[in-house]
């Protein structure tokens, strides 16, 4: 009597949130592809008129581009080394007991809970600033010119910057699968004669496998999209040195009010964002079976 | 070669004394079982042995050499796990031949020992499945074949029928001994179940909160219990005590017969009482029987017997089986 009932039950009560999620992405991303098309500007929002592939071209023609898709890249990948090599280190050493064990966890986690213009003017005016940055009297301790981070390595600092963001968010998920890691195991293999170093590769790596998987595929859908850091920061500057493709297509959008060649890069970020998950779940989605 | 000696080995977790001190000697060649109830020690021992744990004073001795401050790996000691602790991201292959890889031996020499040890356990067929696609059975096989490839002076096995079902536990159990038989290697043993311990071991040693009641044989400790806790604790059903009155007519404090050297008799006898739950198994039948001044009592009954609850049954123990024991528990 049940199942099939129920399975038609089920797809009606789902209905409402999958119908919901489908207008959510599907609206704006017709509307994206629409204006791309379109001859639109924000200064003179009546002539409108059909453009066919002129946006895609022009913003393909912009010599920042290709800079921002790399920019783009190194980013995401700067952060994901970062975080997950971190995130592995800090999280094997909170899980030894301590203690205060609790309030290192808590310490360690909280920078997630700050909010990205925060954390990055934070780290802009208090840590990084070449005069009263705290990184510039470590300097001058020393003896030493103080770096101006944001003039001098701004793609690297803003690195530095996401990857504190992100590195609890690595920490938390690789410390729950480090929790789950058999003690019984650790100790047949410290029998079997593997030093602590052997114990990690063969043990503990394989067993985070998956853990590490989630991390690289959440970071890098919300990496590819960071915008807020860079805009409180640098500005995406000196020249284009800092801009990734997030923060070219606002500059299009909101200081060139060119609403069609936004969109084009809109789409461009799309196929983008696509081709990176393809890499990536070619990479490491075995890890998830 | 594998002798093993304890000498005086304490364990302290903190402020908790596990081991209060054990002197122990373990011959080459020996199948030696550590059996007592749970939290006893009995598994902290071994693990003091294995090495996983730093003895708090005392001394261990593998072959003469003085090994108490020796990392686990330096003992030359293989050990099975209860969990069976297989490597779960390795085939079964690797997962055998991982302590080989450890010790840097030759690709051929792994291949040889690997090969060897599947014959010997049955496991040729399932050398590239990984251990979550194994039974239980065949796990535990895994874990051993681990253990045997590195030839080792000795053998530690923590409780590790104990996730097996009862007949896979029958058979893994007769499989270890006639490992034992064609190895000729030490092995130590723990296990909470006495029937395992008498049927497997060449010695026993009974645990009580980490103090050693007896070591002995089987049949030492089954005919001769040094004390009314390992009088209770070796044979199935235990044994059952009768103190005052009962016991007192054989100059004791405590009295112990075992379930199989009752005399029943429904005429009379030495001990009177009133039948209540019967348990037959076939071949035996268990009777559970209330003496009058209510002392509950395990009588064994060859075959079937005509017996029922509520009926009136005399019992008396057999010449010579009776175990006396002083106010203190220890035998006399």
């Amino acid at each position: 009597m049940a199942t099939r009932q129920t399975q038609s039950l089920a797809k009606l009560m789902r209905a409402p949130a999958i119908i919901l999620l489908l207008i959510w992405m599907v609206v704006p991303l017709a509307m994206t592809l629409y204006y791309s098309f379109m001859n639109y500007n924000l200064l003179n929002p009546t002539g409108t008129s059909f453009a066919g592939w002129f946006n895609y071209q022009y913003f393909y023609t912009d010599p920042a581009f290709w800079e921002s898709i790399w920019n783009t890249l190194i980013l995401v990948l700067g952060v994901l080394l970062i975080t997950v090599v971190g995130g592995i280190a800090i999280a094997m050493l909170i899980d030894k007991p301590i203690f205060g064990q609790g309030i290192v966890r808590i310490l360690v986690i909280s920078p997630f809970f700050v909010m990205p213009p925060v954390a990055a003017l934070i780290w802009k005016n208090m840590i990084m600033h070449p005069s009263y940055g705290v990184f510039a009297d470590i300097a001058k301790f020393f003896g030493m010119q103080p770096v101006d981070w944001f003039a001098q390595y701004p793609l690297f600092s803003i690195i530095l910057i996401v990857a504190w963001q992100w590195l609890p968010f690595a920490t938390l998920i690789l410390l729950t699968a480090l929790q789950s890691l058999d003690g019984e195991q650790m100790e047949a293999a410290e029998m079997d004669g593997a030093p602590a170093l052997q114990r990690f590769i063969y043990l503990t790596l394989p067993h985070m496998a998956r853990a590490i998987t989630v991390v690289i595929l959440i970071q890098t859908i919300f990496l590819l999209g960071v915008y807020a850091e860079i805009l409180v920061t640098t500005n995406g500057g000196p020249g284009n040195a800092s801009t990734n493709l997030t923060f070219l297509i606002y500059r299009a959008a909101r200081l060139n009010f060119d609403v069609g060649g936004a969109a084009a890069g809109g789409i461009i970020a799309v196929v983008l964002a696509n081709i990176v998950a393809i890499f990536l779940m070619r990479a490491v989605g075995k890890n998830l079976d | 070669m594998g002798s093993i000696t304890l000498k005086n080995v304490r364990k302290a977790f903190g402020d908790v004394e596990v081991i209060p001190g054990v002197d122990l000697n373990i011959e080459d060649g020996e199948f030696v079982v550590f059996v007592g109830p749970s939290g006893c020690g009995k598994s902290t021992l071994l693990r003091l042995i294995a090495g996983l744990e730093d003895v708090t004073s005392g001394q261990i001795n593998i072959d003469g050499q003085d090994v108490t401050d020796a990392g686990p790996a330096k003992r030359g000691l293989a050990m099975v796990f209860q969990s069976y602790a297989l490597y779960p991201h390795m085939s079964v292959r690797k997962n055998i031949a991982f302590p080989l890889k450890m010790a840097k031996m030759s690709e051929a020499e792994q291949e040889k020992r690997v090969a060897h040890a599947a014959r010997i356990l049955n496991l040729d067929n399932y050398l590239d499945r990984k251990p979550g696609q194994l039974s239980g059975g065949q796990r535990q096989r895994v874990a051993i074949g681990r253990a045997i490839v590195r030839e080792p002076s000795a053998f530690l096995f923590d409780e590790p029928l104990s996730n097996l079902d009862a007949a896979l536990r029958v058979n893994m159990r007769v499989e270890i001994s006639e490992l034992h038989n064609s190895l000729k290697t030490t092995m130590i043993y723990v296990t909470h179940d006495q029937v395992e311990a008498m049927t497997m071991a060449d010695k026993i040693v009974v645990l009580r909160a980490g103090n050693v009641e007896q070591v002995g044989s089987p049949m030492e400790l089954y005919s001769k219990p040094a004390n009314k806790f390992v009088g209770g604790f070796i044979g199935s059903p235990n044994m059952n005590f009768i103190v005052g009155e009962g016991a007192a007519k054989h100059a004791a404090h405590t009295i112990g017969v075992r379930p199989e050297h009752w005399q029943l008799s429904t005429e009379g006898g030495e001990f009177s009482g009133t039948v209540g739950v019967a348990e037959h198994l076939g071949s035996d039948t268990f009777l559970h029987i209330h003496l009058d001044d209510g002392t509950p009592i395990i009588a064994r009954a060859e075959g079937e017997r005509d017996i029922h609850h509520g009926d009136k049954i005399f019992l008396t123990p057999q010449d010579g089986r009776i175990y006396r024991f002083a106010e203190n528990g220890l035998a006399i």
